[in-house]
């Protein structure tokens, strides 16, 4: 006789603890922008990080296909109050691009094609906590959703996930970006609700 | 495809939260191109954190609007200045 037995399935977890306070969940994904769509054909992108020493580390497009990827699965949470759940993403782990980068900053001011800026600490980019993204839900990134290449750094709301990235500035003082120089929170944590500059 | 602005009309209930008078129909100059126009010709993106107003010429920033619950945050560095139209004698 064959006995079936219950099995410990590790209950996937519902929404409601995985929602930070005053989000609430969403099956499709918003388009935000700040302004107009940038066109960037991949034989044009160039990513770059420079240091607060003046030196310059530079990929092409070719050069970061050639990096080894991950293909993270996160929770997003917009500022906007909307949150989605378990997106799937493919990209290259910052930890990837500062392998060869020597620097004593602590902040980072992440840059755009189209103008777009956001700072947060460099802590916050590193140790797995953030990636260059170009693939979304299996598909190239949508250049709306911010392709050819975006930042995600899901630990923090979403405007730090900057669209269209361009590149990154390490910075001994921090200096705030687009949003946070308009209102919204320096640091960005959904879990402390942190979302204007006085919250 | 729909544009993914609106005209600056759509400034004016957000703004007049915080004037006394309807800035829409007030002319400025941007910082960045020098096109001079009214308020109500700029573009903006709506669909965003807040209100990005963009110079129709260059694209370029002309004015930022964040409402919190219980605040306002304007940023009008991209205007040169502003003309606005007050009641004669």
């Amino acid at each position: 006789m064959t006995t079936f037995t219950r099995g410990f399935r590790g209950r996937r977890r519902g929404g409601d603890d995985r929602l930070p306070p005053g989000q609430y969940l969403t099956e499709d994904f918003p388009v935000l922008s700040a302004g107009p769509t940038p066109d960037v054909p991949p034989d044009r992108w160039e990513f770059a990080i420079h240091t607060e020493t003046g030196q310059a580390h530079r990929w092409t497009w070719q050069e970061l296909m050639a990096l080894p990827y991950e293909t993270p699965t996160v929770d997003i949470h917009c500022v906007t109050t909307w949150s989605k759940l378990d997106t799937t993403w493919q990209g290259v782990s910052l930890d990837v691009l500062f392998e060869d980068v020597e620097t004593a900053a602590e902040y980072a001011l992440v840059h755009s094609y189209g103008g777009y800026t956001t700072n947060l600490p460099l802590e916050d980019l590193l140790d797995g906590k953030a990636w260059i993204a170009y693939r979304y839900e299996g598909e190239e990134l949508a250049p709306v959703h911010g392709g050819p290449a975006r930042l995600l750094v899901p630990h923090l709301y979403f405007w730090k996930s900057a669209k269209w990235v361009r590149g990154i500035r390490l910075l001994t003082e921090d200096w705030p970006g687009f949003w946070e120089t308009a209102g919204y929170h320096n640091y960005g944590d959904p879990w402390r609700e942190q979302r204007y500059a006085d919250d | 495809m729909s544009a993914d602005y609106l005209d600056g009309n759509a400034l004016a209930g957000p703004l007049a939260e915080i004037f006394a008078t309807d800035v829409s129909a007030a002319v400025g100059r941007c910082a960045s191109c020098g096109l001079t126009g009214p308020v109500a010709s700029l573009r903006v993106y709506s669909r965003a954190p807040g209100l990005v107003a963009r110079c129709p010429g260059c694209e370029e920033v002309v004015l930022r609007l964040v409402r919190s619950p219980d605040a306002a945050w304007l940023d009008l560095r991209g205007a040169v200045c502003l003309r606005i139209p007050l009641g004669g004698p």
